[in-house]
């Protein structure tokens, strides 16, 4: 049997990350996958022949740019295409238009409010504020700040030192916009409620929150933060769909030795004199090495990758108590032909971007109560786009892959387990919401994949479908991730270790989980450092 | 103005001028002013630029944002808002200022047209609607932004006055620099006022769009033999340093953009003590300016000759020691002054009159760059100054 | 130095008044500006109907420094408690769960929920003890401090939190006690008792903490960290409310103050960059040393001072200030005993909560966040005649209850919306107590417009403004105002709308005095 350095569990792309990582220092890594496939929710798949779905995430802006060139990504085939801006419907047939050049962006703001169109510009300004902040934390292990270990007090002084840096005003903002909700934070710029619906769903997707509720306007970031090649909050297309990421990634880790095996479900991490060793596949095989990774939710793996017996004390209350409930689902839909939206009319530009349909905050605030009712929204946030617009190679010519992103989407109905005529009635609430402002959308359709929070749970293995394996509410993030004290990638056990979305900073398909995971790792084992730092913008 | 759906399939507006500017642009040379498309230049920089020295210039100046603020509160308005006292700003009469956010940081800077009682026109360099709106609460007063309703040229130059009188504007000799006069240009409102931004003689025209084509027309016309010319925002900018004038975005960061602490100043620090008159009341910064006053000011914005004719643009500056001290915001070779000129932010207390600065400058010619280092003289004052700017009555032939 | 102008208090609510009566032991002349026909504020007793008397605004004393109360002498002035240390009879459709604190009086508990409580109660109490420390005086600005060390801007308005004695004590709490602190601070309530307890009338009462006076539900973040204001016991002072104030009153004036009721003021006088003094609403102008206001923030400085006195960013944030109410109060007289459900007549005069679970608070939450009201209201209720026969004729009784959610900008407007809250709150406490509609002999329903227009609160909020971290220690009630001075010389701040926020606890207008002293000469 071979040993392995190290193993990670699951092919996702934080686990390719950290594996890649490791590998290019030189260590021997295993990354086991389950499924027959790679990519965790960062996947392309062809389900319907032809039409290649950006099954779960969709759209690519946090992956960090110093990954992107420390593994070479564009060497291994990752293309990031922009696609420009987005756009919200309203009801009576018109529409407002995030356009990304930014004249033609406030003339549109005009057209539905004057001074909103001003005020964007306080609302952006404030808003890069935040992100500068944040994305200076995003490749740094978060200390802890009960420890008085020199590492962790200097990192605590980092941090210190960053937000002093914001300046006496941006202190105070940074503390309020960390509290806030999304509605009174977008209150505080915008008078117009088709603005502030348009700008509302950053604040909400994939989050199991109301836009009225405290701590919303914080998961804007994670919709902002981001850039492609520099430009500040822009989103853009992996071309090949987002299993391009995931590939790439592979792609660097096999370049550096790694083996990734699929069908290849862990079934246990085994743990011997208080150390993790190895672990075992649901066929029995064992694999063993120094160090264990796991790419997996807490709760998945603390409550059933592990035996209680073989971990701390308290560790299974808190996983239990993890908060990572389904918030969202997804549609995705082979199109024979490009829908038509009559309030935008042919050829317009933003048939790129994504399109909303929720035109105020109202409608965003019931839509989560519903969600609460232990139902999906009945008039729903979609996050609606068109890849295949921007990368024709998502689906044969003159054809079309749409991707439908579903807020709020529950990961039970009141309790229980979502049946097929759920799924249908489910489906069929997203189509008619679609339909009302693309007439004849309905007739388009050749094929759908319906995916709620079950299905992430069941093949991803996203536990209960959260999108970032683990709520965006400050208990549990930076030092909070997954649990406090626990949030330095390594695991209550020796040899064990984190590096999923629910360690910081969180989810998004960033791979800085990954990447600070590795670090962590490699300082443990005494090898030198891969990860790069992350770029200062001064 | 409603503004259409389908905006979108035209990024950028032609100005109410465009007909015309567009046939006078033989160098088909162009940028972006926001909503609009201006000529970068029209025939020749250099010509253009000594056109408005020697003669004078047409340049249009449309996209300029402009904010008609009226109604009973509008004075109390508008000295809450910018750091002048407006009180002492008669009907007739158009003011420089600038105005503050809370820290007394410069948020942007422009001409407040006090047309008549309880009516101005507020011109800016950047879109100001929610500052205004937002400082308007508590007070009587309503904002509209008018950008697009009013198209503005500037005439500027020596014979420019020369030309309004054979418009057959009369007695525009008599108007007063910072002056406004109503005309009549074809049964239209023709708003003169005597402005500008290159530190020459010079007048602003402000007219409705429909008769800008109409206007444009007359002052060629009657203008040709006092050679008046179009001129572009390249020749503009050289007038404009050599007047030792400041531009957002360029000579400091208006303060309402800016993401980075720091990066912004204040009207002390850029030079401007003379516009913030404390003895009027309460306006916006003002308590952080008395303290600002008190402890003294961070930077210093200063006006530099700079040795030798390699233009010392983007240049760091240095005190004798090597330390670098600040930069240059903006450098010109200025043909009216004979002098290689400078605008620079330098930190305190360095700038002083009679200081020694250097200037670092990266030059090239013929794709061979080089590095010297310039000595630096502190001017006070601006670069060119001529009298005619002032004279009264106008020179008007 | 008699002759000199006094230190003039705006409001002689009970933090206008402990503010007076500390700054007239420290030898200051002060001079206490009601509006009203008595002092007390939104701490009094009104007759609402003949015979009558009730709390009209805050019906429950359980915040009160004891520090402050000692200082002031307060039990020597007049105050008494009628009864303290109240149970929380949670009321249910079957047997109600009766609470206090940690002890569990009767009711379906189970073992586990029973230990869980002590150790959820002992540890609120520690959070909140931890809270109560800041903002105990003057401090100094923890972000001037840090910005200094970065960048040479200085402003003005320092804010006032010893954070770092924050960090120290949060820091002693140990390291198990402190991660979780930082864990639970921002944490919803719904998620954490979910996690902690079985019982879902437990649950629904543990929750009212977090919600009550606040624009929130359960599930909301932050909702624990709303429930640690509403820490301490519960107690009703003899002859209600303004017993407090009351006391207070004879404090201040036995300490030198004088109080001037009936006397409103129109507007600050300011001169030249400072505010000298008052003007009333009868045209009277009073010079002032300095001016302290205890109204809301958005009165003070929109209504009083006015926006035009203050620069742009900050008066947006003092419009920005988030003071819409989304309680409405009731007050029944009853003509005997009100009986509710499984509760006995002895346990009437407790405090009686309608919360029955979660999912209830979260549903009556709802409508509000649609500007329109519960129809399944949670209440606080409390019937004081019970243990103070004084407030109602003999025999007979008075209820003051709490209706949550009522929210100030109802949709359709309170005129309209006033009696169907009534009608409908009625309903939801006949299923608890079914005899007691033909009980009552009058009724007044205050929703947050009347508590505006009664109290001179805009919004009608009873904290001054949502109570939430983002209007919290140095951001309350915004950046620029928060050490309880304003950024304009002369004035001061000592109401609700500055830390630690409203719930009469006195702390505001305590360390506004310590302020006004340390910065305004004798």
């Amino acid at each position: 049997m071979t040993r392995y350095d190290v193993i990670v569990v699951g092919a996702g792309h934080n686990g390719l990350t950290t594996a890649a990582f490791l590998a290019k220092a030189g260590l021997k890594v295993l990354v086991l996958e389950r499924n027959p496939w790679i990519g965790g929710a960062a996947v392309s798949r062809e389900l319907h022949p032809g039409w290649i779905y950006s099954n779960c995430s969709y759209v690519c802006s946090l992956l960090r740019p110093e990954i992107y060139r420390s593994l070479d990504l564009a060497r291994h085939g990752l293309q990031i295409a922009p696609y420009g801006g987005g756009l919200t419907f309203t009801r009576d047939n018109d529409f407002i238009g995030g356009y990304v050049d930014k004249d033609v962006r406030r003339r549109e703001y005009a057209r539905h409010n004057e001074r909103d169109a001003d005020a964007y510009l306080r609302y952006s300004r404030d808003t890069m504020r935040q992100c500068r902040f944040i994305r200076a934390l995003l490749m740094r292990t978060p200390p802890d700040p009960t420890s008085f270990r020199l590492r962790d007090l200097r990192e605590l002084l980092h941090l210190g030192r960053e937000f002093a840096s914001l300046g006496e005003a941006t202190m105070g903002d940074t503390i309020r916009f960390y509290t806030m909700s999304i509605a009174d934070y977008l209150a505080e710029y915008f008078e117009s409620d088709i603005v502030k619906a348009h700008h509302a769903g950053s604040g909400i997707i994939g989050t199991a929150l109301g836009v009225q509720s405290p701590g919303t306007a914080y998961v804007l970031l994670h919709h902002y933060m981001g850039d492609v090649d520099g430009q500040m909050g822009s989103w853009g297309f992996a071309r090949g769909g987002m299993g391009a990421v995931s590939k790439a990634i592979a792609g660097a880790l096999q370049s550096h030795g790694g083996i990734v095996k699929s069908d290849a479900p862990v079934a246990r991490i085994l743990v011997r004199h208080g150390a993790a060793c190895g672990v075992v596949l649901g066929n029995g095989d064992e694999y063993y090495a120094d160090s264990i990774v796991s790419s997996v939710d807490p709760k998945r793996t603390f409550l059933s990758l592990m035996e209680p017996g073989d971990l701390p004390a308290g560790i299974v209350q808190k996983a239990r108590e993890f908060k990572s409930r389904g918030s969202s689902g997804k549609l995705n839909i082979a199109l024979d032909a490009l829908p038509v939206f009559p309030a935008l009319g042919r050829g317009h530009p933003l048939i790129a971007g994504d399109m909303h349909f929720l035109d105020t905050l109202e409608r965003f605030e019931r839509a989560y109560d519903d969600w609460k009712a232990g139902t999906w929204s009945k008039d729903p946030y979609l996050d609606l786009l068109i890849p295949s617009v921007t990368d024709p190679t998502m689906a044969p010519p003159g054809k079309h892959f749409m991707s439908v992103f579903v807020q709020y989407v529950p990961h039970e109905i009141e309790g229980r387990a979502w049946t097929d005529a759920d799924r249908a009635a489910f489906r069929d609430t997203v189509f008619d919401q679609i339909e009302r402002y693309s007439p004849g959308f309905r007739k388009l359709v050749l094929h759908a994949e319906v995916r709620t929070p079950q299905e992430l749970d069941r093949e991803v293995g996203l536990t209960e479908g959260n999108i970032f394996q683990g709520e965006l509410t400050f208990d549990q993030l930076f030092f909070n991730r997954p649990f406090p004290g626990y949030a330095q990638y390594r695991g209550p056990v020796r040899g064990l270790y984190l590096c999923g979305s629910a360690t910081h900073p969180g989810g998004g398909v960033m791979a800085a989980p990954g990447a600070n995971a590795a670090r962590e790792i490699l300082r443990d084992l005494r090898r030198p450092n891969t990860v790069p730092e992350g770029w200062s913008d001064d | 103005m409603t503004i259409p759906r389908e905006h979108y399939l035209q990024a950028v507006f032609p100005t109410p001028f465009h007909p015309r500017t567009a046939a006078a642009n033989t160098l088909n040379a162009w940028h972006r002013w926001r909503d609009y498309t201006v000529a970068d230049a029209y025939f020749d920089v250099a010509l253009e630029y000594t056109a408005l020295r020697n003669a004078c210039t047409v340049f249009d100046l449309s996209p300029m944002t402009k904010h008609l603020i009226t109604g009973p509160d509008a004075l109390a308005f508008m000295n809450r808002l910018v750091t002048r006292d407006v009180a002492k700003l008669k009907p007739g009469r158009v003011g420089y200022t600038v105005w503050c956010d809370d820290e007394g940081q410069v948020v942007d800077d422009g001409t407040i047209f006090h047309l008549r009682d309880h009516v101005y026109r507020l011109c800016s360099q950047e879109r100001q609607l929610d500052w205004l709106l937002g400082s308007a609460l508590g007070f009587d007063v309503s904002i509209v932004e008018e950008t697009h309703d009013v198209a503005a040229l500037a005439l500027q130059g020596p014979t420019s006055c020369a030309v309004l009188k054979r418009l057959g504007l009369a007695e525009i000799e008599t108007l007063a620099p910072f002056g406004i006069r109503s005309y009549a240009f074809e049964s239209t409102e023709l708003l003169v006022s005597r402005t500008g931004f290159t530190g020459d003689l010079g007048y602003e025209l402000w007219i409705d769009p429909e008769r800008a084509v109409a206007l444009w027309d007359r002052l060629f016309d009657v203008g040709k033999v006092v050679g008046v010319k179009p001129m572009g925002t390249f020749a503009l900018e050289m007038s404009r340093i050599e007047a030792g004038f400041i531009q957002a975005g360029v000579d400091f960061l208006p303060a309402d953009r800016a993401i980075r602490p720091d990066r912004t100043r204040s009207p002390f620090e850029l030079d401007l003590e003379w516009l913030v008159d404390f003895g009027k009341g309460p306006f916006t910064g003002r308590r952080a300016l008395l303290a600002e006053k008190a402890r003294g000011s961070r930077y210093r914005l200063v006006r530099l000759d700079v040795e030798g004719n390699k233009p010392a643009k983007d240049a760091f500056i240095y005190d004798r020691r090597r330390r670098n001290v600040g930069v240059v915001t903006s450098a010109m070779w200025s043909p009216a002054a004979k002098s290689n000129i400078a605008l620079a932010s330098v930190s305190t207390p360095y700038g002083a009159p009679g200081d020694e600065l250097w200037a670092e400058i990266y030059y090239q010619k013929e794709l061979k760059w080089s590095r010297f280092m310039a000595r630096c003289t502190v001017v006070e004052g601006p670069f060119y100054n001529p009298p005619r700017r002032r004279a009264q009555p106008a020179a008007d032939c | 130095m008699t002759d000199a102008a006094p230190i003039v208090i705006i409001g002689g609510g009970h933090n206008g008044l402990v503010c007076a009566a500390y700054l007239a032991r420290a030898g200051r002349k002060v001079l206490v500006l009601e509006a009203s026909a008595e002092v007390g504020g939104a701490a009094v007793t009104r007759e609402f109907t003949p015979g009558f008397r009730v709390s009209s605004g805050a019906h429950l004393l359980y915040a009160l420094d004891p520090a402050i109360a000692r200082d002031l002498r307060l039990a020597k002035h007049g105050l008494a408690l009628a009864r303290s240390g109240l149970d929380t009879v949670a009321l249910a459709d079957g047997e109600p769960l009766v609470l206090n604190g940690a002890i569990v009086r009767s009711g379906q508990l189970s073992d586990a929920d029973r230990t869980e409580l002590g150790a959820y109660v002992a540890r609120q109490r520690r959070y909140a003890a931890l809270l109560a420390k800041p903002g105990t005086g003057a401090g100094f600005s923890v972000f001037r401090l840090l910005g200094r060390m970065v960048n040479n801007r200085k402003t003005e308005n320092p804010a006032p939190v010893p954070l770092l004695q924050l960090a120290f004590d949060v820091r002693r709490l140990g390291r198990a006690d402190m991660r979780e602190l930082l864990r639970v601070g921002t944490m919803n309530l719904y998620d954490l008792l979910d996690d902690r307890f079985e019982s879902p009338q437990l649950k629904g009462a543990l929750a009212l903490d977090g919600v009550l006076g606040a624009k929130l539900g359960p599930r909301s973040g932050q909702s624990f960290f709303t429930s640690l204001q509403r820490a301490g016991a519960y107690a009703l002072p003899r002859g209600g409310m303004g017993t407090v104030t009351g006391a207070l009153a004879v404090a201040a004036r036995a300490a030198g103050a004088t109080i001037r009721i009936s006397s409103p003021v129109s507007r600050l006088a300011v001169t030249g960059d400072r505010v000298t003094g008052v003007v009333l609403d009868s045209g009277e102008e009073i010079a002032a040393s300095a001016v302290v206001s205890s109204a809301d923030p958005k009165t003070t400085f929109l209504q009083l001072l006015g926006a035009r006195h203050l620069d742009a960013e900050f008066a947006r944030r003092i419009l920005n200030y988030r003071s819409l109410g989304c309680a409405a109060k009731l007050h029944l007289a009853l003509d005997g005993v009100p009986g509710f459900r499984g509760v006995p007549a002895a346990q009437v005069g407790e405090r009686l909560i309608v919360a029955p679970d979660l999912d209830y608070v979260e549903a009556a939450f709802n409508p509000a966040k649609y500007r329109e009201f519960s129809s399944s209201p949670v209440l606080e209720i409390t019937v004081p005649s019970m243990h103070d026969p004084g407030l109602a004729p003999a025999g007979k009784h008075v209820l003051s209850a709490i209706i949550q959610y009522a929210p100030y900008d109802l949709a359709d407007g309170w005129d309209a919306g006033r009696d169907r809250l009534l009608q409908s709150t009625l309903n939801v406490l006949a299923r608890y107590a079914p005899g007691l509609r033909a009980q009552i002999v009058d009724a007044e329903l205050l929703t947050p417009v009347d508590l505006e227009r009664e109290f001179r609160i805009t919004g009608g909020h009873w904290h001054h403004g949502e109570l939430a971290l983002d209007q919290y220690m140095m951001l309350r009630p915004v950046r620029g105002a928060a050490n309880y001075s304003a950024p304009i010389d002369g004035l001061y701040l000592c109401g609700a709308g500055s830390h630690p926020g409203g719930g009469v606890i006195g702390r505001a207008g305590r360390n506004a005095a310590r302020v006004v002293l340390g910065k305004v000469r004798p």
